[in-house]
């Protein structure tokens, strides 16, 4: 076997990149994050020929070497950097043919570096549709680089790419492109080269435009270029512009004799048909708040079925585990704390493979630019961006999986400040927290004959946590500084039927990436959990038993009632316990006594589990899936010292606004921590939420009171 | 005073233009590298529903820009 080929497909947005990545590589394909960055970094491999496999890399797609976001950053990372571990042997550069002119923009840069290249030229068969005539061995010819005609879609050329592929010679043959001694000193420029080490005097201009963010470069070596970018006076914007136009020049030069279009035939492109309707002024915003409905309704409803299956299997296991395994604490911390901790993970992927497969559907057909596009000018007010309202609606099903779709914004800034703003959005484990306190305090009634004042209750809930993420967007657009200039210039790419097999790889890749990356920290914090929970200072659970096992006990009640007690005096007096005892002093003034505060303790976990410890606390009968029993015992719950109902209105307020605003899920702190690379941000959220949170409840608990 | 230059953003839908130069130096490179080049025909397709940004066409595909971006465009 011979060893094993680097291959890296590079190309601009919209080409087809991935169709033809997995394509090449099926299922055998990885995707992870470039070290230190998230950005997806997408590796697989396939078979050259028989005997040759060769590893591929997909770089993010970009127009140019000069880096609008840090997706594109990567590109110059991998390809100058020769001790990169995904530098590639070779490059398949992915063409447009329907857009070669500028395709060819950043093919004749990359050429520039002297990797041996080949062009798959794709979208050949909607070329052709198109009246666009391509002399590919001339274009060849020119380009001094292979050109395989492809067409990804249709599977066709990929034989004929992977022979090019396997025959590639480990020089590059490309021709010269455009003369660096017309902007800069030639002599200076050698210079530069020889102190970097480069072999191109390209990767030297590029190195020079953008030292100070490329991680490759050594602090001497920065400094270097530091000194002789002022000693040549060097101007990057200048140049860069210069340098485009010289290249436009050469490309139109090549495509001059090579490519022939025929005049267009008269009326309108398809595409611009379908947008006629889609991004109409009433039809298109009404058509995009249908499909934003559909994809809610759709994380909701449609994963209640699976979700109930994957936590009915994990009990069903759970109960199997404690009738098997010999009773003791490490069965307990293997069913309570870890089996408990899986199934917290596992249930989030019905919800995130479902909103995923819409957002695949949505970017693959074309949808997804034109929602920016509609939506860019009341987002932008708050600081946010026309492809925040995708993770913020989701927001309302989950927050896990919308704060992973934030990956499509390229602006840093947007996306931080989407991310943040995304928890407050009311999700689903809110639900039961809000009609459980709803039900007790709010009285059932209608007026005017169809405002049922519970339900009113719930939607103020709803708007006061979408009124809420707006504001808090646009106050962090004040506070959070850019890292980069914001543009919004993006191409509209023609409408395409999606192609099912990317949706598919989207679901599975992103499913899996949040199993195996934010699962990790919520199994760990669950066992945490589970420890707090159950044991408990000194010997205070001895006591607990020896008290329940008294005959006063056992003939009184019968053993089910006995265990609800005495789960109810072990959490009482476990750490969690002594923990929401000690944080009376501090909630009481938002009207909360020591049982609530054991519920935000243990509700940390999932926002959901406040009606299980309730239910346990309350030592209700059966679980804390029937409300209705909680319920009951919540409303009779009375301050055993002064003698008044607990649950009073201002105290249910205060708890829902509480809930509203408190980062009470670790889930989502996992999966920020995943999405930005540094613990930062979600401890900047937990704080700014908790302490939101605090204020909130405080105001209304006071006011109502 | 000196009439001021037109530009992208005076356009309306269906209207075209010939792109002249530049405003904005930084925003004159990321639109040259999407093919916005002097000397081009551009044309204004749409406009977003509220208002802002626009869609042109500009050597054979279409393109989003802010009216603001638009602005730094002058056309002949």
């Amino acid at each position: 076997m011979k060893k094993q080929l680097k291959v890296a497909l590079v190309g601009n947005p919209n080409t087809g990149k991935s169709t033809l990545f997995n394509l090449l590589t099926g299922l055998n394909q990885k995707i992870g994050n470039f070290p230190g960055v998230t950005v997806d970094k997408k590796t697989g491999s396939t078979k050259l020929a028989t005997d040759q496999e060769a590893q591929l890399i997909d770089l993010p797609g970009a127009y140019s070497l000069y880096p609008k976001s840090k997706d594109e950053a990567m590109l110059l990372e991998v390809l100058a950097d020769t001790k990169n571990e995904s530098h590639p042997d070779v490059v398949v550069f992915i063409a447009d043919a329907t857009n070669l002119k500028r395709n060819l923009l950043l093919f004749s840069q990359v050429a520039d570096l002297k990797l041996p290249t080949i062009i798959a030229l794709n979208m050949m068969d909607l070329a052709k549709r198109g009246g666009v005539h391509i002399q590919i061995d001339k274009l060849a010819q020119k380009l001094g680089v292979r050109v395989v005609p492809i067409s990804a879609r249709n599977a066709e050329g990929i034989e004929e790419l992977k022979q090019a592929v396997a025959d590639a010679s480990s020089l590059a043959t490309q021709t010269d492109t455009i003369d660096f001694s017309e902007f800069l000193n030639p002599i200076a420029l050698q210079e530069l080269e020889t102190e970097l080490g480069v072999k191109e005097s390209y990767e030297a201009v590029l190195l020079a435009h953008q030292y100070s963010e490329t991680s490759f470069l050594s602090a001497k070596q920065k400094e270097y270029i530091a000194a002789w970018v002022t000693a040549q006076s060097f101007k990057s914007q200048d140049l860069q512009a210069k340098e485009t136009i010289a290249r436009y020049n050469a490309i139109n030069e090549v495509l001059f004799d090579t490519v022939k279009t025929d005049i267009k035939p008269l009326g309108e492109s398809y595409s611009n048909r379908i947008d006629r309707v889609l991004t109409h002024k009433i039809w298109g915003l009404s058509i995009f708040m249908l499909i934003l409905f559909t994809i809610f309704q759709s994380i909701f409803s449609w994963s209640a079925y699976p979700m109930s299956l994957i936590e009915d299997a994990f009990v069903w296991l759970g109960n199997t585990a404690h009738q098997l395994l010999p009773a003791g604490q490490l069965t307990n911390l293997l069913v309570d704390g870890v089996l408990a901790g899986l199934s917290g993970v596992l249930v989030f992927i019905p919800q995130i493979a479902i909103l995923f497969a819409f957002i695949a559907i949505l970017e693959e057909t074309g949808y997804m630019a034109r929602v920016t596009f509609m939506m860019d000018r009341i987002m932008r007010k708050v600081g946010l961006n026309g492809k925040s309202v995708v993770p913020i609606i989701g927001g309302l099903a989950c927050a896990v999986p919308s704060i992973m779709s934030a990956r499509n914004i390229e602006n840093w800034k947007d996306r931080i400040i989407t991310i943040l703003v995304t928890p407050l959005v009311s999700c689903s484990a809110r639900l039961p927290i809000y009609t459980l306190l709803i039900s007790l305090v709010v009285p059932d009634y209608r007026i005017l004959g169809i405002l049922n004042m519970q339900g009113l209750a719930l939607m103020t809930m709803y708007l006061i946590s979408l009124v809420s993420a707006v504001l808090v967007a646009w106050v962090l657009k004040f506070i959070i500084k850019a890292r980069e200039r914001g543009y919004f210039i993006m191409e509209l790419p023609v409408y395409r039927m999606p192609r099912w097999k990317n949706v598919g790889y989207t679901m599975y890749e992103k499913v899996k990436a949040f199993v195996l990356e934010a699962g990790k920290v919520i199994v760990a914090i669950s066992i945490i959990l589970w420890v707090l929970a159950s044991y408990g200072p000194g010997n205070r659970f001895e006591a607990i038993d020896k008290q329940f096992a008294n005959p006063s006990y056992t003939q009184q009640f019968s053993p089910q009632q006995v265990a609800n007690l005495k789960a109810s005096a072990r959490l009482e007096n476990s750490y969690a316990g002594v923990l929401g005892k000690s944080i009376e002093p501090v909630i009481k003034p938002l009207g909360f006594d020591w049982k609530i505060g054991i519920a935000l303790i243990t509700s940390f976990a999932a926002r959901e589990v406040f009606v299980g410890t309730m239910a346990t606390l309350y030592s209700a009968q059966g679980d804390g899936s029937r409300t209705a029993s909680v319920r009951d015992r919540m409303a009779e719950a009375r301050n055993p010292d002064t003698g008044e109902l607990v649950f009073t209105l201002p105290v249910a307020f205060s708890l829902m606004i509480f809930y509203a605003y408190a980062m009470q899920c670790m889930s989502t702190l996992a999966v920020v921590y995943r999405e930005t690379k540094s613990w930062k941000w979600p401890i900047i959220q937990l704080v700014y939420m908790t302490a939101m949170a605090y204020v909130a409840s405080f105001l209304v608990y006071q006011f109502l009171s | 005073m000196e009439k001021t230059a037109k530009t992208l953003s005076d356009l309306f839908p269906g209207e075209s233009g010939i792109i002249k130069e530049f405003t904005d130096l930084e925003m004159s490179v990321k639109l040259m590298e999407m093919g916005c080049l002097p000397g081009e025909p551009i044309y204004v397709e749409r406009i977003a529903p509220l208002g802002d940004p626009i869609a042109v066409t500009i050597s054979g595909y279409q393109l989003s820009l802010r009216k603001q971006e638009a602005s730094t465009i002058i056309l002949v």
